[in-house]
């Protein structure tokens, strides 16, 4: 097992720079997460590390050593793809044992770590069977074999879960994620999906066109984001976002949406986020119009527009409302996140001691 | 599905009608392709002197013109000959085209684009305009009447390369990646994994190999004077002189070459219709 460094990582294209200066540190036997959305560079910082891709400049260190000008197979790392890329022609138990008998490993002990990679992730009995004749989930789980019979120091996930249906995918989640924790090997994960990120990992990279956002943990991303993007993207349903102004340490946005009080040095353009889960329904707050209603079970999603603006909510309770019936909204200004209007950095959140909105 | 269910656009007697007239079309087109070969055969029982009668059926049908081809002319030793030839040719060439296949397709190096259009427009020189430079190189290199001057200018072929590199191209990159971070170079990845990702084209590849050169006449007739380097097309040709042919030798003869490529093709017909469907070529 290994610590990862990522020192200034940069990825040309010729003239085109798609990676813009990276850093970041994988502690030994942690599991983190790069998530982004598409293109933003979170798939070829993945493929360097693996050393698919040339490193243009900077480096990439495991175990402390730079590894920029080391051929994959010497890195100690090994990697699960998106589409498996198991080798069609060879059985399970051959595409497992691929890298051991390049290794030149002994026929015995070949089989040996097959049968205990195999046992690991339940496919035994599928040893023989050729990839065609498996379905997503298996291919998925000879994937994962492949890459641990090796043993390697890190594991590289390009968004493995990517090609399973909905259901799979929570079930993989959870088996990728009980792996991680019985091996404790270091793991870097690339997805698109934040749940996903939220869910499995110790730490999260959120990276944005070749740049790093933010690194922190699942929760602290989730309460202090940096800045507006982080926000918007960690969390489902997404923050919502209210364009306004702070004038004098009061926040107001068109449509007469006011937030006293916000303890705020910043004047000019701003943005309020809330979580959808933190708006409630409040007889005291402002009146917002009601436009579609999403019971769910467990809870249900609102659509509502005020001032303007719509508003999702997502409540735990079971409400009977029409679209089209208004609504008091409260929250706490405590829940309130402010972002820098022009630099779309995070401000800080509104005070703790106001009390709900007032209209 | 057309006869079941009512057609929103064309009612079951215009179906029918087309139906039919298809059928007429492929009918025609398959007679015109199989008379001559029935009348190949056909000549082939009859004696000399019916050669030219027009009944399809023989009627004094006789083994005799089999019994001289085989024994009266060394037509074994030719048919010996261009399997030998033909079976070289299709091993080496596939070895060798399989690889430029995959560098094409996969392998980043300067000047690729154009290496790979240079070799494909020779797509467009047939080979009766290379013949004579292509022979004196040949001569020059002491290759005439040789084996070695049968097999090697065979071998190169544009044909394969471009189907290969096609195919490659469509080949997900992934799985190379997984090679190479299993540990595998370029060579352990062609030999492991892409040799045998294209069995199914090869193969097809193989069989169209083997018949184009068991079939071909002019590059042998022009570089073997030898009769013992003979290939079986020379052998039949030969059954015609400038004064006369003997046509029903030349029938019974072909009849016999005619056997291997029926059955190859028998055992091979989906490789080989897979393969033309690929490369959407000929």
């Amino acid at each position: 097992m290994a610590s990862v460094e990522i020192r200034n990582v940069v990825k040309r294209y010729g003239a085109l720079e798609v990676v813009h200066g990276v850093s970041a540190g994988i502690a030994d036997g942690e599991f983190v997460a790069l998530v982004g959305p598409s293109g933003c560079g979170k798939s070829t910082l993945l493929r360097m590390i693996a050393g698919l891709e040339e490193i243009s400049d900077g480096a990439v260190a495991i175990g402390g050593d730079i590894v920029n000008e080391v051929a994959p197979k010497d890195r100690n790392i090994s990697m699960v793809f998106q589409n498996y890329a198991l080798y069609p022609h060879m059985t399970v138990a051959e595409n497992m044992a691929f890298a051991l008998r390049l290794a030149r490993l002994p026929k015995d002990e070949q089989k040996k770590k097959v049968g205990e990679a195999a046992t690991m992730l339940g496919l035994e009995g599928l040893l023989d069977r050729y990839p065609g004749q498996l379905s997503g989930g298996q291919r998925q789980r000879v994937a994962m074999g492949r890459a641990i019979v090796r043993r390697p120091e890190v594991f590289l996930f390009d968004e493995p879960l990517s090609n399973l249906d909905a259901k799979l995918r929570v079930q993989m989640r959870a088996e990728i994620k009980g792996l991680h924790q019985r091996l404790r090997t270091t793991s870097i994960y690339v997805t698109h999906d934040q749940i996903e990120a939220m869910t499995m990992a110790d730490r999260i990279v959120v990276m944005r066109d070749g740049n790093v956002e933010q690194i922190g943990t699942p929760l602290e991303l989730f309460d202090n984001p940096r800045n507006l993007f982080v926000a918007s993207f960690i969390g489902s349903p997404s923050m919502n976002f209210i364009k306004g102004e702070v004038v004098d340490g009061t926040f107001r946005a068109p449509g007469g949406f006011v937030i006293p009080a916000v303890n705020l040095a910043h004047k000019g353009p701003a943005i309020a986020g809330i979580r959808p889960n933190k708006l409630k329904i409040g007889a005291a707050g402002p009146v917002a119009k009601v436009l579609i209603v999403e019971p769910t079970g467990d809870e249900t999603h609102l659509l509502v527009e005020l001032g303007g603006a719509q508003l999702a909510m997502l409540l735990r309770e079971r409400i009977s409302l029409a679209p089209g019936d208004q609504i008091g909204l409260a929250f706490a200004s405590a829940d309130v996140h402010f972002f820098d209007g022009q630099t779309t950095l995070r401000l800080g959140r509104g005070d703790a001691t106001t009390g709900a909105l007032n209209a | 599905m057309s006869s079941k269910r009512p057609q929103p656009y064309f009612s079951r007697s215009q179906v029918t009608l087309v139906r039919g007239l298809w059928m007429v079309v492929t009918a025609i087109l398959a007679f015109m392709t199989l008379f001559p070969l029935l009348w190949m055969v056909s000549i082939a029982f009859k004696p000399a002197a019916e050669s030219f009668s027009s009944n399809l059926i023989p009627q004094a049908p006789t083994l005799d013109n089999f019994i001289y081809v085989l024994t009266g002319v060394p037509f074994i030793r030719y048919m010996v000959n261009s399997f030998l030839v033909s079976a070289t040719v299709t091993i080496v060439a596939l070895f060798f085209h399989t690889m430029a296949g995959y560098a094409l397709a996969r392998l980043r190096f300067p000047g690729r684009e154009i290496l790979f259009l240079s070799i494909f427009s020779t797509f467009l020189v047939s080979l009766p305009v290379i013949i004579v430079p292509l022979f004196v190189i040949v001569k020059a290199m002491g290759m005439l009447n040789s084996y070695v001057g049968l097999i090697i200018p065979a071998i190169f072929n544009a044909f394969g390369i471009f189907l290969l590199r096609q195919y490659y191209l469509s080949l997900p990159k992934e799985i190379e990646e997984a090679a190479r971070i299993d540990g595998a170079g370029y060579w352990r990845i062609y030999w492991s994994v892409i040799l045998p990702l294209s069995r199914p084209i090869m193969s097809a590849l193989a069989i169209l190999f083997f018949l184009a050169n068991w079939n071909s006449f002019l590059w042998p007739l022009t570089i073997t004077s030898d009769p013992n380097l003979w290939v079986v097309q020379l052998g039949i040709a030969n059954f015609k002189s400038q004064y006369s042919a003997s046509w029903n030798y030349m029938m019974a003869a072909s009849t016999i070459v005619a056997i291997p490529t029926l059955i190859l093709f028998v055992i091979f017909q989906r490789q080989i219709m897979d393969s033309l469907k690929t490369s959407g070529l000929k």
